[in-house]
């Protein structure tokens, strides 16, 4: 289903229209000079200064937005490579905040802010939650995590900003969020799309009479979701929900978010540029066609990427918007480039449970994560071949066995995965590249 | 004095038992006894087989994991109280029961067990202190097969 809507579903406005309405060749010239700077400033990142070096770029040469091409991509890997600050573009001194995301391995790439770039973070958050029908009156509950993930406390800042009212009550229980959803008359809900199914699902068990809740509005990130995910949440919780896209690496929330008309999320352009490219030839894909997205942060002083490869595949649509938005806009997320899971909203690499499986193990095991979502929650089954050495005619060690795997995964991923030890050589062999997950979710 | 036991590890499956039976089947191996410990997900099948070496090299030639792990084999006397003058004795030798269950044949006037001890030496000591017959492999097998 197409990401389309003929009719506003909010009143238009805006937060920062002279932003969010330039003209183009004043968007292309302001990305110029922002780009031109942001070369300047990088410069002396190492990656950025040997690459700069071995292909000759100075910032004397960017005399257009097209002049991105000419810079070097940025990947995951090299974050990892340069971990934990190897990217970092000002003093720690400077530095008032990190966050971080999940790598593919246990440890999580790190992201840094300064003051300037958290000011200039709420004001992206701003933007899309105005487009989206918030107003200064208006009481939110953010039902996100609060910690290294950026949803929490960039939800957090943008809703100040707008200076709506926060009930900060963090992820999960749901019986308490009710609670507060019903006695402080929450109108706005910030969470995950498949935690609000989640909540609507319990909100109708409790027999919770929906008439004494306020909520008219939700703001969604953190994972993808379909239409008919949409459709079902604004029907179960008579709701009007957006839509929201961001990442640690490039911001976090606030890099695009739909607008009234919710045909697309609009990319904050005058501070991040876009690229939509085949992941293989990196050459640009036309507009409307899937590709990879490469954002560049133009804006960001502390911890500023250039051309960072999310993985993340959707298409771009630069056709006029009715809501006056001269900004190009992304659909939704429609798959990845690598093997990133995300289940219930946190990023989980399949190496990460191998990772957890070698803590217990000692070798490489053989595993199949499986993934459901037989309600609205996702759930993960991880089988695990059972090792000679490991049987046991005593049921309490395979029931310790099987606990212990769980706890590991736990503390790699932060995810509870139900641990299903399955018969030696019972899971499919592999010659070449090894088949991990099954996902059965309808995404 | 103590019997070998073999340990397979099984998924709940239909066929998955069956699987291990043919392969003894096939063999012209005789199950003494056994028991079985499940959960939702899995089983343990604990066999005692008199030719339990023949039966594990046929059962991993066939991709069965199997693990060999000793229990002890005692009379019980078939009446009221026989079973309780045994456990007086592992309690007050402080002696843990990991599982057991029963031989489907009798010895004269008595039942025969099988234990898992969590400390299998002192287990077998303390039976023998107390006059309980341990029954080893050989006599165990004598006259079955």
């Amino acid at each position: 289903m197409p990401d389309s809507s003929s009719t506003p579903a909010v009143e238009n406005r805006f937060f920062d229209r002279p932003a969010e309405t330039m003209a183009t060749a004043e968007l292309r010239q302001l990305q110029t000079a922002r780009l031109r700077t942001l070369v300047e400033r990088v410069a002396h990142v190492p990656f950025y200064r040997e690459k700069f070096a071995a292909d000759g770029i100075s910032a004397a040469m960017i005399k257009s937005p097209d002049d991105l091409r000419r810079l070097p991509f940025t990947t995951k890997a090299d974050l990892r490579e340069n971990y934990p600050l190897g990217f970092l573009a000002v003093s720690r001194d400077a530095v008032i905040r990190y966050h971080g995301s999940s790598g593919t391995t246990g440890k999580p790439t790190f992201v840094a802010y300064t003051r300037a770039d958290l000011d200039m973070w709420a004001g992206l958050c701003a933007r899309f939650l105005v487009a989206g029908g918030l107003r200064p009156n208006h009481v939110c509950q953010i039902a996100f995590g609060y910690g290294l993930f950026t949803g929490g406390f960039g939800l957090h800042y943008g809703i100040e900003k707008v200076g709506a009212a926060i009930i900060p009550a963090a992820g999960g229980q749901t019986q308490r969020q009710l609670m507060l959803m019903e006695d402080l008359q929450t109108e706005v809900l910030i969470c995950t799309p498949s935690y609000a199914l989640h909540l609507a699902e319990v909100l109708q068990e409790g027999g919770i009479d929906r008439s004494k809740l306020a909520l008219r509005y939700a703001h969604f990130g953190g994972e993808p979701w379909t239409d008919d995910m949409r459709q079902r949440i604004e029907n179960d919780l008579q709701i009007t929900c957006f839509n929201n896209y961001g990442l640690s690496e490039v911001i976090g929330p606030g890099v695009s978010g739909e607008c009234a008309w919710r045909n697309g999320m609009h990319i904050q352009e005058d501070h991040f540029m876009v690229e939509c490219l085949d992941p293989q030839t990196l050459e640009p894909v036309p507009d409307g066609e899937p590709g990879e997205l490469v954002f560049t942060a133009l804006t960001k002083q502390a911890f500023p990427l250039i051309r960072y490869r999310t993985r993340d595949i959707a298409c771009i649509d630069r056709t006029p918007c009715p809501c006056g938005r001269t900004t190009a806009r992304m659909s939704r997320v429609t798959g990845r480039t690598d093997d990133m899971l995300i289940i219930r909203g946190v990023n989980v690499f399949p190496s990460q449970v191998e990772e957890a499986l070698l803590r217990v193990e000692g070798t490489e095991p053989h595993y199949l994560i499986e993934i459901d979502r037989p309600g609205t929650l996702d759930q993960v089954t991880v089988k695990v071949e059972v090792r000679s050495s490991d049987l046991s005619d005593q049921m309490s060690s395979m029931q310790k066995l099987r606990q212990r795997i769980a706890r590991e995964i736990h503390a790699v991923t932060g995810i509870n995965m139900t641990v299903h030890l399955v018969e030696p050589k019972s899971l499919e062999r592999f010659t070449g590249k090894a088949k991990r997950v099954i996902d059965n979710r309808k995404l | 004095m103590t019997i070998p036991q073999l340990s397979l590890f099984l998924e709940n499956k239909p066929g998955h038992l069956n699987a291990i039976c043919r392969t003894l089947a096939e063999a012209q191996i005789n199950i003494v006894t056994l028991s079985m410990a499940d959960t939702d997900q899995f089983g343990i099948l604990r066999l005692i087989i008199s030719e339990w070496e023949k039966a594990q090299k046929v059962l991993v030639e066939k991709g069965f994991v199997v693990n060999v792990s000793n229990v002890v084999a005692t009379e019980v006397e078939d009446r009221p109280g026989g079973m309780a003058e045994i456990l007086d004795v592992l309690e007050s030798n402080s002696i843990n029961i990991e599982y057991m269950y029963a031989f489907t044949f009798r010895r004269g006037n008595s039942a025969v067990l099988v234990f898992r001890f969590d400390d299998t030496d002192k287990a077998v000591a303390a039976l023998q202190a107390a006059g309980k017959n341990v029954i080893g492999q050989v006599e165990l097998f004598e006259g079955i097969d």
